[in-house]
């Protein structure tokens, strides 16, 4: 199967005060197109970087990242923005939909920007897919975390993306929503055929995914394709 | 793979970057009214002038010839000038001869320096003499000894119409009061209020003598002209004719240039004093931005990471405050217009014609333009952060790498904002230094109190004292930590309360001028055109009442024929010739003595008397004077002593104190050489009250009727009511920026409060009792409030000692107690607002608070 991520080397070092601080060393991955990938480890060991680095949210101090085929460092910031667009989809922990936008504008707006045609009954059969139709006209405000939650999911899966990058998904979410949040996140995926890649806390969910890494201080300490069976917990 | 690379190129539509505007305002629209509301008021103002000026402008055009009363007035000061070319055309002529001199009002004894005017003919040929009944106007013509008196004499001195005023030998009826004629200036009536008498009772009353100083005019009304003839290209054509005949001349274009430079120069002013309004009104505007886009930075984030462009997100907010910019211009400007219809109610007391009220579509337009360039000018320092906004703040709290600070382009702006403050300024002055000291002048206040701001939040970080309560530790901690809004607030509120306290100071130089002159001891009444012969007898009478003669002085008019043996004509002539030919032009009153007075001091060469030198003259002249009329020490000056030349050589150069109440003159002559000239005398003495002075004013004109007295306290009193006029204009004019300062507190303070709310809410959350979050928020505001007063007031401190010092070249004291309320109110004002403002969050659950204002 052809590889839609491709993670070389990858170091990513902060300047904090005089000193550096590595926040990222040598990681090295691909991932393969419709696969179900996580990535766990400890607060701190550089997870969410990675992922803002593999989406293409921020630049690796060395290494490389090939998304769908563009090499994410020879990029600038609008390019990158243009990838994210026709290839990236986003779940984030604290949902992050734009507050003044209503949910059916929220979902509309990433297929906007690619300014395709029709979006309105695309956007509304999506809110229908994530059982919130009936709450198209409503502002973030007005809605629970878990309702948050699905119209970020709907507009993640908007644009059809190739990859589906989600920041804890269900980190801000009760058991119970968490569990209907996590299962319409698989559905749609399966559904589309998209590449999901999670970073969780939750051992669980991770467990729902087809591979696992797991990176402490920096590093990847374990991949579940490498090594099926975990040693190190 | 499912884009090329041709794509990364593409930007979103000019509709989808408006739909987003419009969506992310929606929710913000009370906020976006905050940011418009301060530059309303000074488009207003500017507008308002503007329009005014418009107004004034067309209406001077069209009542320029009222304005003069004829075509032409020709003066001199002597009675049979004639200038011939006027009998190739076909003309009426009216005469006014007009002279200083004391009136007496039979009826309460009191009497009073006025300019007499006999008139001759049809007077004014165009417009009116206002007077009150109007026929009065035409009927103290009718023959007889009647006589129209300024009306504010008839208010001091209690006289109604029909009472009787005695002038010299003569007592006429007065017929009516004089409200205003063509031809009268606001500064003469100041000094002597005019009374029309008719012409043919002149000789009667006696007082026209030899070395009176009379002014001879002729009004003249062309009938018939050629339409292709030009009157002022006639009369620069015999310019040397008529000055070498010393006659003067009025055309109505001059007068409308003159009157309309008069006015152009007051509304530069109040446009300048509007423009600082609309600059506080910037300030507002950008701090308000600043805020904004601070809470914005988030949903920036977002619409990168889903592959918004920078570019677009900043367009996106840049098409919002542009519209936001526009509506608040429009508003201003609109606003303006119908304020316009008040401004000829303040201006009252100094409008030359009758101002209409019309609107000025170029003054709107203006305005909007304005607002709107501002708006966006001042938006762009804060949404330039935009374009460098890391889509990775989606994942974390702080961004990385990139921020605004470092933006090359936030130069690019400073340049434009710079350029538009110049550019505006220089608009108004018309005069590339000053223009550039006025950019300079508020850009340093700015970059003060910034440097203050600064200051203080180091200082507070470095010596923090980690002894006091936690109220103290958290309010002063506020002030440095993140979402800090030390910097934006002490500009804005500093910036206003400088203005406003810089505008009291100056009004208050203004007045302590004149009141120094009013100082007990000084000199307060001053008695002139007292002939040689009556010299002793008056100084004798005077002691004799018990006043004082505190001066006695001759004084000699002449003209200056030549410096350095060049004639005018040759100084014009010959562009190496520095000379200005306002020293020739001038006619010249000097007096001689053989020593210096107190409130003059030699200050180079010599004084040098005639006993020292008998061959040569040698005089002394005012250092300034002579400076700017580029006379070195030693040049020769050749005087025209009404017909003979006098040779004289400049010995040295004095520095005059002119604030004195006494008679000082630019130019001093040694004694023995002007003694036989034709000349008058002044003496000065000084009454205690104003019945001493009254009494000695009533005799003085009974037993010798050619003597003028100026009663230099009834002046002041008009001095004080017309700066009381003056500085009511000004006061009208700060009020915008007042209140725009106000707004602008308002807003920042309002603005505030979101990046107070989530801090304040957390420490509820942990248990802070309500009153203990309003003790931290109002010990906030308080040290912030005290920061930008104090800072203001320095700043206003600063600004006005140097127009003490240089412009008005006086000594500066400021009071105390109005810099006390000044401190108080501000601070006041802002800890209030502050308190008011987080009062919403406290009555409130911190999730409800949470929900409807995080946005």
């Amino acid at each position: 199967m052809a590889s839609i991520l491709k993670v070389q080397d990858l170091t990513k070092t902060y300047k904090s005060g005089s000193k550096n601080l590595t926040v990222l060393k040598n990681v090295n991955f691909e991932i393969e197109k419709g696969t179900s990938f996580s990535i766990v480890g400890p607060s701190g060991s550089g997870k969410t970087t990675l992922l803002g680095l593999c989406a293409g949210l921020d630049r690796a101090s060395s290494g490389t990242v090939v998304l769908n085929g563009h090499a994410l460092e020879t990029l600038n910031e609008d390019q990158r923005a243009a990838v994210r667009n026709q290839n990236v989809g986003f779940v984030f922990q604290n949902f992050q939909l734009l507050p003044t936008l209503t949910a059916l504008e929220n979902v509309m707006v990433p297929m906007e920007l690619r300014k395709e045609k029709n979006i309105r009954a695309r956007s509304l059969e999506l809110l229908d897919r994530v059982g919130l139709a009936d709450r198209h006209d409503h502002y973030p405000t007005q809605l629970s975390g878990g309702e948050q939650q699905r119209i970020s999911i709907a507009r993640a899966f908007s644009n059809q993306p190739e990859i589906l990058f989600a920041d804890e998904p269900t980190g801000n979410l009760d058991e119970e929503t968490s569990e209907k949040v996590e299962e319409l996140l698989f559905s749609l995926n399966r559904e589309a055929g998209t590449t999901l890649i999670l970073v969780t806390h939750d051992l669980e969910l991770a467990n729902k995914t087809n591979r696992i890494i797991r990176i402490k201080g920096g590093q990847v300490i374990y991949d579940s394709e490498l090594t099926p069976v975990e040693t190190e917990i | 793979m499912k884009m090329d690379q041709d794509n990364f190129g593409s930007n979103s539509s000019t509709k989808w970057l408006f739909l987003m505007a419009w969506r992310d305002a929606r929710k913000s629209k009370s906020r976006l009214f905050l940011f418009i509301s301060s530059i309303i008021l000074g488009i207003a103002a500017l507008v308002a002038i503007n329009s005014f000026s418009e107004n004034l402008k067309d209406d001077i055009n069209g009542q320029a010839k009222e304005l003069l009363g004829a075509d032409l007035e020709l003066s001199a000061n002597k009675d049979d000038f004639n200038y011939s070319f006027l009998d190739t055309l076909d003309y009426e002529v009216s005469s006014e001869n007009s002279f200083a001199s004391m009136v007496f009002f039979p009826k309460n004894q009191g009497s009073r320096l006025v300019d007499v005017r006999a008139l001759e003919g049809a007077f004014p040929f165009y417009g009116v003499i206002e007077s009150n009944p109007t026929s009065s106007a035409q009927s103290f013509r009718d023959g007889q000894a009647k006589a129209l008196v300024d009306q504010s004499v008839l208010v001091q001195y209690d006289i109604q119409v029909g009472d009787s005023v005695r002038i010299g030998k003569v007592t006429f009826l007065i017929e009516g009061a004089l409200i205003s004629s063509p031809s009268q200036s606001m500064a003469a009536t100041l000094v002597a209020p005019a009374v029309y008498i008719p012409m043919k009772y002149v000789e009667a009353t006696g007082l026209i003598q030899k070395g009176s100083r009379v002014e001879y005019r002729k009004f003249y009304k062309l009938n018939d002209l050629d339409p292709e003839f030009d009157l002022d290209e006639q009369l620069r054509a015999d310019r040397e004719f008529l000055r070498t005949e010393g006659i003067r001349a009025d055309t109505v274009e001059e007068r409308k240039d003159d009157t309309g430079r008069t006015f152009e120069n007051l509304s530069s002013f109040l446009n300048l004093v509007a423009f600082v309004a609309l600059l506080l009104g910037c300030v507002g505007v950008a701090s308000a931005v600043h805020i904004y886009i601070k809470e914005k930075i988030r949903t920036v984030a977002i619409l990168r990471c889903l592959g918004a462009k920078g570019r677009d997100t900043f367009l996106i907010y840049l098409i919002q405050i542009g519209i936001i910019g526009l509506i608040g211009a429009t508003i201003g400007a609109f606003s303006g217009t119908l304020l316009q219809t008040i401004l000829p109610k303040v201006f009252a007391d100094f409008l030359p014609v009758e101002v209409n009220f019309s609107i000025s579509w170029p003054s709107i337009l203006a305005g909007i333009a304005t607002g709107f360039v501002v708006s966006i000018l001042f938006a762009l320092t804060p949404l330039l952060a935009i374009r460098k906004a890391s889509p990775l703040l989606t994942l974390r709290n702080t961004p990385d790498g990139e921020s605004g600070a470092r933006d090359p382009l936030r130069w690019l702006v400073f340049s434009g904002i710079f350029i538009f403050i110049f550019g505006f300024a220089y608009l108004q002055i018309g005069d590339l230094s000053n223009s550039f000291v006025f950019t300079l002048s508020v850009l340093m206040a700015f970059g003060f109190l910034v440097l203050i701001a600064r200051l203080a939040m180091w200082a507070v970080k470095k010596f923090f004292p980690t002894g006091w309560s936690y109220l103290w530790r958290q309010s002063l901690a506020n002030l440095y930590r993140p979402n800090n809004q030390t910097t934006i607030l002490i500009a804005s509120i500093g910036l206003g309360t400088a203005l406003i306290t810089t505008l009291y100071f100056i009004q208050g130089l203004l007045i302590s001028q004149v009141e120094i002159t009013t100082d007990a001891g000084r000199p307060n009444m001053m008695l002139f055109d007292i002939q040689s012969y009556q010299k002793d007898e008056i100084a004798a009478f005077t002691k004799e009442q018990g006043l004082p003669v505190l001066q006695q002085v001759p004084v000699v008019t002449m003209r200056l024929s030549k410096i350095n043996g060049n004639t005018l004509s040759e100084v014009m002539a010959d562009s190496t010739l520095n000379y200005r030919s306002g020293a020739f032009n001038r006619e010249w009153r000097i007096t001689y003595r053989d020593s210096l007075i107190e409130s003059e001091v030699l200050v180079e060469g010599e004084f040098r008397t005639m006993e020292a030198n008998t061959d040569s003259v040698f005089v002394t002249i005012e250092k300034g004077f002579a400076q700017s009329n580029r006379i070195k020490l030693g040049d020769e000056l050749i005087w025209n002593v009404q017909g003979v030349p006098v040779t004289t050589y400049v010995g040295g150069f004095r520095e005059i104190d002119w604030e004195r109440v006494q008679t000082n003159f630019l130019v001093l002559f040694p004694e023995g050489v002007l003694e036989k000239a034709p000349q008058f005398h002044v003496l000065i003495t000084r009454v205690k009250s104003t019945e001493e002075g009254a009494l000695y004013q009533r005799d003085i004109v009974k037993k010798y009727p050619n003597v003028s007295v100026i009663d230099i306290g009834l002046i002041l009193t008009t001095v004080d009511e017309i700066l009381g006029k003056i500085s009511f204009v000004i006061r009208f004019m700060a009020l915008f920026s007042i209140v725009t300062g106000l707004l602008v507190l308002i807003g920042s303070v309002i603005l505030s409060k979101f990046q107070r709310i989530r801090e304040s809410i957390l420490l509820r959350t942990l248990g802070g009792s309500k009153r203990q979050i309003l003790t931290i928020n109002s010990l906030e505001y308080f040290v912030l409030g005290s920061l930008a007063s104090l800072s203001g007031i320095a700043l206003a401190l600063l600004g006005s000692w140097a127009l003490a010092y240089f412009t008005f070249e006086t000594s500066f004291v400021p009071n105390v107690l109005p810099v006390l309320l000044v401190y108080v109110s501000i601070t006041s004002l802002t800890v209030l607002i502050g308190l008011l403002n987080s009062r919403g969050i406290l009555s409130k659950s911190p999730l409800e608070v949470l929900r409807s204002e995080i946005q």
